[in-house]
């Protein structure tokens, strides 16, 4: 809805990954458009990671392509931002220093990146905290944290990988509304990866459901609920039928349906 | 509920008294060691007893300052001089993995060969002044260094390498950011070691000969068989090593206050 789509962002075609003996991708193509949401949703070991991990240069596919706004950037990182499952906060730096790292890079001093970044504590809910070390904050204060470093590193284009995957089910809802509520004024294209479907749906304008490995894209789901959404939009009927529908896709090509 | 208290304090209590165990039973020790002296068991003269040890401690101790300060010296000038060959060292090994794999084996071999043999060539080569004591305390202080060292820069958590990678970080930044300060805990575990080593190092190149140090004056009052003295100087050493070693502690809690936090943190759980 809130999608523009013709300002193509970043799209992947057709890449193709083996490592060993063992085909990890078998052909994943995606598209992502500006100011958009969408999720990549596949169990677990389906290969989710590392697609994100060839996206962000890290990893060279075997055959595909990643272009970034038209630009080849297949291999090439320090384009797009990228968090991974753990927070990776160095617990040796204090949070502000943690998240001004990307600005460290860019070759900043420490006191002007530190400046950067002091604004943004507020927005995400961290105020307060900046003066402490990594272990002394909550495991949701962590990942916002976290959040936080990779947005400050590039905004336009955000990978998350199962960010919210360690918190318990009330902080990790409460996390979705946190998001959807300051994705509202942050101009940002985000990629995220779950295995979690209620989230997915919740969060996304559009999602990919990958099948189990070596991944293709099963589906491509246009979530249409309304924005902003809220917490009771998980119990509505349109809600539901999207839901079971992945639920089902999910259950195709496995042996055995159990009580699920 | 209830037996989880119990368990609880029945954990607290012997903690405590596992905290005890050390001090009790170096104080049996030494009332065994006063008493079979006291007795006659064993002569003074071949085993001066704990409390002679320290009147004898006392009574030389403004005397050896002079000594004190040419072991410190060397031990300083040898640990300082290890500590910056072993972090380039170290630094090459890890980013050159070639190197790593040439030298790393003849490191280990090299502890091998005992100091005590080596030390008299190096009188031979060096003559008795300082140089062939702070080689001493090099060749002793060196190797736990750069092990340490080396062994922190190759545990470094490979996705906080990627993290850093994926943001375009160059090998430098990498190294400044993330490999030197999460190395830091293993730097300084070799450091106390090292610092410990660092007076004996001094104190076994002195035993060879020279103008002065606690080795020296240690050579002398065994001549003249005064054990007591003896003791009282081999006191000293262990103090004044147990005092480095402290004090390479309070430098890391200065330069990483956050570790003695997190060691609190994971204490709590
Ligand atoms: N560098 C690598 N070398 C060898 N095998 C790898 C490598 N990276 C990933 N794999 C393999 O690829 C498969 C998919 O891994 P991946 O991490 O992409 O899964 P995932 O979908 O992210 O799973 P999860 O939901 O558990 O995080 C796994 O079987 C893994 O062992
Ligand atoms: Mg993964």
């Amino acid at each position: 809805m809130n999608t523009c789509r013709d300002n193509l962002k970043l799209s992947v075609k057709n890449i193709k990954k083996t490592f060993g003996d063992t085909a990890v991708i078998e052909d994943v193509s995606l598209e992502l458009y500006e100011i958009e949401f969408v999720s990549l949703l596949g169990l677990s070991g389906s290969g989710k990671s590392t697609v994100f991990n060839i996206i962000s240069g890290l990893v060279m596919p075997d055959a595909g392509e990643v272009f970034i706004e038209g630009k080849n950037y297949t291999g090439k990182t320090g384009r797009v931002s990228y968090m991974y499952q753990k927070d990776l906060l160095m617990p040796w730096k204090k949070i502000i220093d943690n998240v001004a790292i990307p600005f460290l890079l860019k070759g900043q001093g420490k006191k002007q990146a530190r400046e950067k970044v002091k604004d943004y504590f507020k927005v995400f809910g961290l105020e307060g905290f900046e003066e402490k070390y990594p272990f002394q904050l909550s495991g949701g204060m962590r990942q916002r944290a976290a959040l936080l470093r990779t947005y400050m590193f590039s905004r336009d284009i955000m990978l998350l990988d199962e960010p919210f995957g360690g918190l318990d089910a009330i902080t990790r809802s409460k996390m979705h509304c946190w998001l959807l509520g300051i994705l509202e004024n942050l101009k940002t294209s985000i990629l995220f990866i779950t295995h979690d479907i209620e989230e997915a749906v919740f969060l996304s304008d559009r999602i990919y459901v990958l099948s189990n490995r070596p991944a293709r894209i099963k589906e491509e789901i246009i979530i249409d609920l309304p924005k902003p959404r809220e917490r009771k939009i998980v119990t509505t009927e349109n809600f539901n039928r999207i839901k079971r529908h992945i639920l089902s896709l999910l259950d195709e090509g496995e042996e055995e349906n159990g009580c699920i | 509920m209830k037996r989880l208290e119990s368990t609880e304090t029945r954990k607290k209590v012997s903690q405590a008294a596992t905290k005890g165990v050390p001090s009790l039973f170096l104080f049996i020790l030494l009332i065994t060691w006063q008493v079979v002296v006291d007795q006659g068991i064993v002569q003074k003269y071949i085993l001066p007893s704990p409390l002679d040890t320290i009147v004898t401690f006392v009574q030389i101790l403004p005397g050896l300052k002079s000594h004190i300060i040419i072991t410190l010296k060397e031990a300083f000038t040898g640990f300082f001089i290890a500590i910056c060959f072993a972090v380039i060292l170290a630094v090459l090994m890890d980013s050159i993995k070639l190197l790593k794999k040439a030298v790393y084996p003849l490191l280990v071999v090299s502890q091998t060969v005992p100091i005590i043999a080596l030390a008299p060539l190096f009188v031979i080569w060096f003559g008795f002044g300082l140089l062939p004591k702070v080689i001493v305390v090099i060749l002793v202080c060196f190797f736990p260094i750069v092990i340490s060292l080396l062994d922190g820069l190759n545990s470094v958590d490979v996705d906080m390498l990627n993290m850093l990678k994926s943001m375009g970080a160059n090998r430098l930044q990498t190294f400044r950011i993330l490999k030197f300060p999460a190395s830091m805990v293993n730097f300084f575990s070799g450091l106390r070691i090292a610092a410990t080593y660092s007076i004996m190092g001094a104190v076994i190149g002195e035993w060879l000969g020279g103008e002065g140090g606690l080795g020296v004056y240690m050579l002398r009052v065994k001549h003249s068989f005064a054990l007591d003295k003896m003791f009282a100087v081999i006191l000293l050493i262990v103090i004044m090593s147990m005092l480095l070693f402290k004090g390479i502690s309070l430098i890391q809690d200065l330069l990483m206050p956050w570790h003695k936090l997190l060691n609190k943190n994971i204490g709590r759980q």
